[in-house]
């Protein structure tokens, strides 16, 4: 033990002379909690709709005001004729075209239905589906608010037909805001880059300058050096996770509405996890370059399988398995139900269990893989 | 006189390449034992071994009286090591290296104060005490880290090309250093291509392609290549090297 400690003594007086990792390590949870989820937002707003009318009734003008006032789209202008609506797309002026035709409002009240023409530009998936999926509800709002569908075209008495109307609720998140879907995510994204990073290359690094030798030629046990670096950045984890908590609750005024105590309970248990994954690569990496290249690799995707910019049950079966087999996507998952949900340690002991399999599985197979001698 | 090191037969092999070929040596306790080959001949796997960094292929060794396969450990709590690499931390002062590298061979923090505080005036370090590693010049690193490998007081301290990149007053200063070392009773294994060093150790063996192709002192060995210099010896033996480079 007292050799652990002299290790642990060490590696706390490197890594706080370290200047640039100290600022990093406090300077980008900061950063990312701020600045990410104002920018990874998946709402759609701003579509710039190119209308073209061609009837210039009072429907038509109508629509054109419905679509304005509804606070997704911009009409950026009224173009004359399909061509130039098209062209404004080419020239990424606008994102959509709806196209009135000529006679709309007289079809409409002669014969109760009419045609438009709607064109998107589906370079941006997302936009070009969201936008195209918004237009249509709007139209299809404005088509059962016409007159024309009240006042039967006989003149009976007949009572209109039954409307159902959904009247729908956000759960957990009333408003469907979007940082409050990204904020926990963030936070898991930092503990998994001090976890998965920063200890991969720390250890590299002692092999590039050569002392690692010097410590496999001193009596120190592998369990001893294996620990010595894990304790540290286990308690600078669990500090930066601190730190973005904090910033969580200022920025956002986000509180975690479960037991902190449960989520420091995961939060602890991941960071062994990803702590043990940084420990697997630095047995397999001789330099830092190669060290990142396989951190990025897995962090990549661990990242965009984790559920944490789309959706997992969205993904094909196979893809939902391998999400599965990262441990990034079960923290998540946990982060978002004890933050916004309230989850206590019932409802999600069984993702400890599998975070706990990852802590054992990947520092298992790491402290297996390092040798002290060839 | 008891043995400090006993190889017998020891080998290394990777794949068909033999690194290192069925070498037999002692050295005794207390000696300074030089050991020379032309870069690529083996020197530096056979250290490995003896160190315990590596396990022989086949042959038997031992360290300290310990087995090199089985009591790798019991080896590593007795000897010392400086690599050609400077092994000390840049980004940690000179006190605590020595700190950390003696409460990891187990000296107790007290008897670590005491013996630093000699260590430091030793060599004219009370300046530079709580300065970085980083910032000293190379001959001082090279003195100090010499200093930290024999600081839990080994009973064989290894040395890898120790003096590499040191300017020759450096090197004297050095070699003095080990001079003390043995007096005290240390063993000293050095690896050098310096020829001047190689006639300060006690006896020397010279590698060829893995095998040790003379073992003697100084003085018999010049004598039986009929020269005057150590360089030349080492010349002779060297040249009908097949392998080169590292």
């Amino acid at each position: 033990m007292k050799v652990l400690r002299f290790i642990l003594q060490k590696e706390f007086r490197q890594i706080f002379r370290d200047k640039t990792i100290l600022a990093m390590m406090l300077v980008v949870p900061v950063m990312q909690l701020i600045i990410l989820p104002l920018a990874a937002n998946f709402e759609v707003k701003n579509i710039n709709v190119a209308y073209i009318d061609h009837d210039h009734s009072s429907y038509s003008r109508k629509l054109e005001n419905k679509i304005a006032s509804s606070g997704y789209f911009k009409i950026v202008s009224s173009a004359f004729s399909y061509k130039e609506g098209l062209e404004m797309i080419e020239y990424g002026t606008a994102d959509l075209v709806l196209e009135i035709p000529p006679g709309f409002e007289k079809n409409l009240v002669r014969e109760g239905s009419q045609k438009v023409n709607l064109s998107v530009d589906a370079i941006n998936g997302t936009k070009a589906s969201l936008g195209g999926s918004y237009l249509v509800s709007v139209l299809a709002d404005f088509n059962s608010n016409l007159d024309i569908n009240i006042k039967l075209p006989n003149g009976s008495t007949a009572a209109p037909a039954a409307k159902i109307s959904v009247a729908s609720a956000n759960w957990y998140n009333p408003r469907a805001e979007y940082k409050y879907y990204m904020v926990p995510g963030i936070l898991v994204l930092l503990l998994t880059i001090i976890g998965g990073f920063i200890t991969a290359l720390n250890i590299v690094r002692e092999k590039e300058i050569g002392t690692i030798e010097q410590i496999n030629v001193t009596p120190i046990q592998k369990w001893q050096f294996i620990l010595g670096k894990l304790i540290p950045f286990w308690i600078v984890g669990m500090i930066v996770f601190t730190v973005g908590l904090t910033v969580m609750y200022l920025v956002y005024g986000i509180f975690p509405k479960g037991s902190l105590l449960v989520l420091y309970l995961f939060a602890a248990v991941y960071l062994v996890a990803l702590l043990g994954l940084g420990l697997l690569i630095s047995t397999f990496a001789n330099t830092q370059l190669q060290a990142m290249f396989i951190a990025f690799f897995f962090m990549m995707i661990f990242m965009l399988m984790s559920g944490f910019f789309t959706s997992t049950d969205s993904m094909p079966g196979w893809a939902r398995t391998l999400s599965n087999c990262t441990p990034v996507t079960h923290f998540i998952k946990v982060v978002r139900l004890i933050v916004l949900k309230g989850s206590g340690f019932a409802d999600i002991k069984t993702e400890l269990g599998y975070l706990a399999i990852f802590a054992v599985a990947l520092n298992s197979f790491a402290i297996w893989n390092y040798r002290k001698t060839t | 006189m008891e043995k400090a090191i006993i190889c017998k037969n020891l080998t290394k092999q990777f794949g068909d390449f033999k690194a290192v070929d069925s070498v037999s040596f002692d050295v005794a306790q207390g000696e300074i034992f030089g050991f020379l080959g032309a870069n690529g001949a083996g020197k530096t796997t056979a250290m490995r071994i003896l160190c315990g960094l590596s396990y022989p292929t086949s042959g038997e060794a031992t360290v300290a009286g310990f087995d090199v396969y089985k009591q790798q450990e019991k080896i590593k709590r007795n000897i010392g090591y400086m690599s050609q690499k400077f092994s000390l931390y840049d980004n940690l002062t000179i006190l605590e290296n020595i700190e950390f590298y003696g409460g990891v061979y187990g000296v107790s923090g007290a008897e670590i104060k005491t013996r630093s505080n000699e260590l430091i005036s030793t060599l004219g370090l009370e300046k530079e005490a709580k300065k970085l590693v980083g910032e000293l010049p190379l001959g001082w690193k090279q003195k100090l880290a010499f200093s930290v490998a024999i600081f839990h007081r080994p009973k064989i301290v290894f040395l890898d090309e120790p003096t590499g990149g040191v300017d020759p007053v450096t090197r004297r200063q050095f070699w003095d250093m080990i001079y003390e070392a043995a007096a005290n009773g240390i063993t000293v294994f050095v690896t050098t291509h310096y020829m001047d060093e190689a006639e300060y150790c006690n006896r020397i063996s010279v590698m060829v392609d893995g095998r040790v192709e003379a073992l003697d002192t100084p003085a018999n060995l010049k004598n039986r290549f009929n020269t005057n210099t150590m360089d030349d010896v080492f010349y002779q033996l060297a040249r009908g090297a097949k392998r080169s480079g590292d």
